[in-house]
């Protein structure tokens, strides 16, 4: 009897990801933030600023729900359309990891605050919407933090992360601009690509 | 640290650094940033800071890291955070936000009461939210623009109307206000220990996420304090890039209709382009 209910509830388990495609937005970063908590909480080596398992858990976790190629066309701008495809996934990729090292230095940072979600404004017809959370921490004010998501095929995907009023991808606008202007798309890639390679040899030898 | 108010040397400081940061941008145009008139001064001023702070307040940031348990901590935040709220709720008064206002005066009384001189805040939990708003804000609000982004020597990124703001800022901060000059210093240094310590953590953020970090920190600031200006409504609005320029606001229901509407007019933009710029008569 036992093994039974067992097995219903790893076939349960095992049928709900599927159903997760209608997840509604604020459940699904919600879900995906507590995960990441759990994770943080039992990772002593991050506290130490050690960030290669959170990097490894942010990929199977949080990553998934991104839209990177939304995320680099609105960090790159307007010169995105001028971009070839084979520079379009170029810069995806060096972004891809910028982000993933911001994201994971972040983590670092984590303490005893604690995550307070406000309630979801949204229309049933709505594709785009801001899920809007704020962090408490003791001794300090509240920081807010909201989540862009746009609904896709496979469900719903964060494209952005707005913390304080700061969009943490078009904040990157201003940054790739300059770079464009002084080398093209490809003086940009250069850059984005050196600077990852410069971090990757420092953590290497530390 | 003299005995005279900070009122009037602070104000002359700032207004020999505005003019010097408008000479000194003069001859920074060829770097065609319109948004950064003042780009390399800026920069300089950017990496004079960072050198300060790397030689003196980061260690200083350190050390009260490393001693200060975490309740201590905690307490000393609240202590400024409370301080602060006497100025914030004025400039709430200023800005018409009236409610607001009273909020943050009785989130300093009951801090500074029930609260244990404001280490506790118990206001908060009361249900009394921390605000955050400053002069330059209240500025903003009279409808001050912000002129362009300016470095100041130690205090760091301001847009020049929060810099035109600053002298009154810093003279109504309580913690100046203070007479008793070594009780003042003193404090002006744990508050700068506290304030650094708090930031620790986020420079390996500003030093690995970014490929230029001042261009990182300016924008940053910017995008932040139009959010506090605005007391965080900012409309998010995010163009496509793949489907011409659109404009599309967050959390509408007409987000497809913009879409159909905006890929219209691409559609016939070219066209009427084509016609005006046509060699047949």
């Amino acid at each position: 009897m036992k093994a039974l209910f067992l097995s219903l509830f790893l076939l349960m388990s095992t049928i709900a990801p599927t159903a997760a495609a209608e997840t509604a937005p604020d459940v699904l970063v919600r879900e995906i933030s507590d995960k990441v908590l759990e994770v943080i909480r039992n990772d002593s080596a991050l506290r130490a600023g050690d960030t290669r398992e959170a990097v490894k858990a942010i990929e199977t976790i949080v990553l998934p729900h991104f839209d990177f190629r939304r995320m680099t066309m609105l960090a790159v701008g307007r010169d995105w359309r001028d971009a070839t495809p084979e520079q379009r996934e170029q810069l995806m990729d060096a972004f891809y990891l910028l982000l993933v090292r911001t994201y994971s230095n972040a983590l670092t940072q984590y303490r005893d605050q604690t995550i307070a979600f406000r309630p979801l404004r949204m229309s049933p017809g709505d594709t785009t919407v801001r899920v809007q959370s704020e962090v408490r921490q003791p001794g300090g004010q509240p920081v807010q933090v909201d989540y862009s998501l746009q609904k896709a095929e496979d469900g719903w995907k964060i494209f952005d992360i707005v913390v304080a009023g700061v969009s943490l991808v078009t904040n990157y606008r201003g940054t790739f601009a300059q770079e464009i202007r002084a080398g093209g798309i490809d003086g940009l890639i250069r850059s984005l690509e050196s600077r990852n390679r410069e971090l990757a040899e420092s953590r290497g030898q530390s | 640290m003299t005995k005279t108010g900070p009122t009037v040397p602070s104000s002359m400081i700032v207004a020999v650094l505005v003019c010097a940061a408008l000479v000194l941008g003069g001859c920074a145009s060829r770097l065609h940033n319109p948004d950064d008139p003042l780009e390399r001064y800026n920069r300089a001023m950017f990496a004079f800071n960072e050198n300060v702070d790397k030689v003196l307040i980061k260690p200083v940031g350190q050390v009260y890291d490393a001693v200060t348990p975490r309740p201590v901590r905690i307490g000393v935040g609240n202590f400024f955070s409370n301080l602060g709220d006497v100025w914030i709720g004025f400039n709430n008064m200023l800005q018409g936000k009236v409610g607001d206002g009273l909020s943050d005066w009785m989130r300093f009384a009951f801090n500074s009461t029930w609260g244990i001189l404001g280490l506790l805040d118990i206001a908060s939990e009361a249900g009394l939210p921390k605000h955050d708003e400053d002069f330059g804000q209240t500025l903003a609000v009279w409808g001050v623009g912000e002129g362009p982004f300016v470095v100041l020597p130690f205090f760091g990124p301001r847009t020049l109307r929060d810099t035109a703001a600053l002298p009154l800022d810093v003279a109504a901060d309580n913690v100046w206000g203070v007479d008793h000059v070594r009780t003042r210093n003193s404090l002006t240094g744990v508050r700068i220990a506290h304030n650094r310590a708090n930031l620790l953590g986020l420079e390996r953020t500003l030093d690995e996420g970014t490929i230029d970090r001042y261009a990182y920190a300016r924008d940053f600031y910017l995008q932040q304090r139009r959010f506090k200006v605005s007391d965080g409504n900012v409309p998010l609005e995010y163009e496509d890039f793949d489907n011409g320029a659109s404009l599309l606001p967050l959390g509408t229901g007409t987000d497809t209709l913009a879409r159909a509407a905006v890929g219209y007019i691409e559609l016939v933009d070219p066209t009427a382009i084509q016609h005006r710029m046509s060699p047949n008569p």
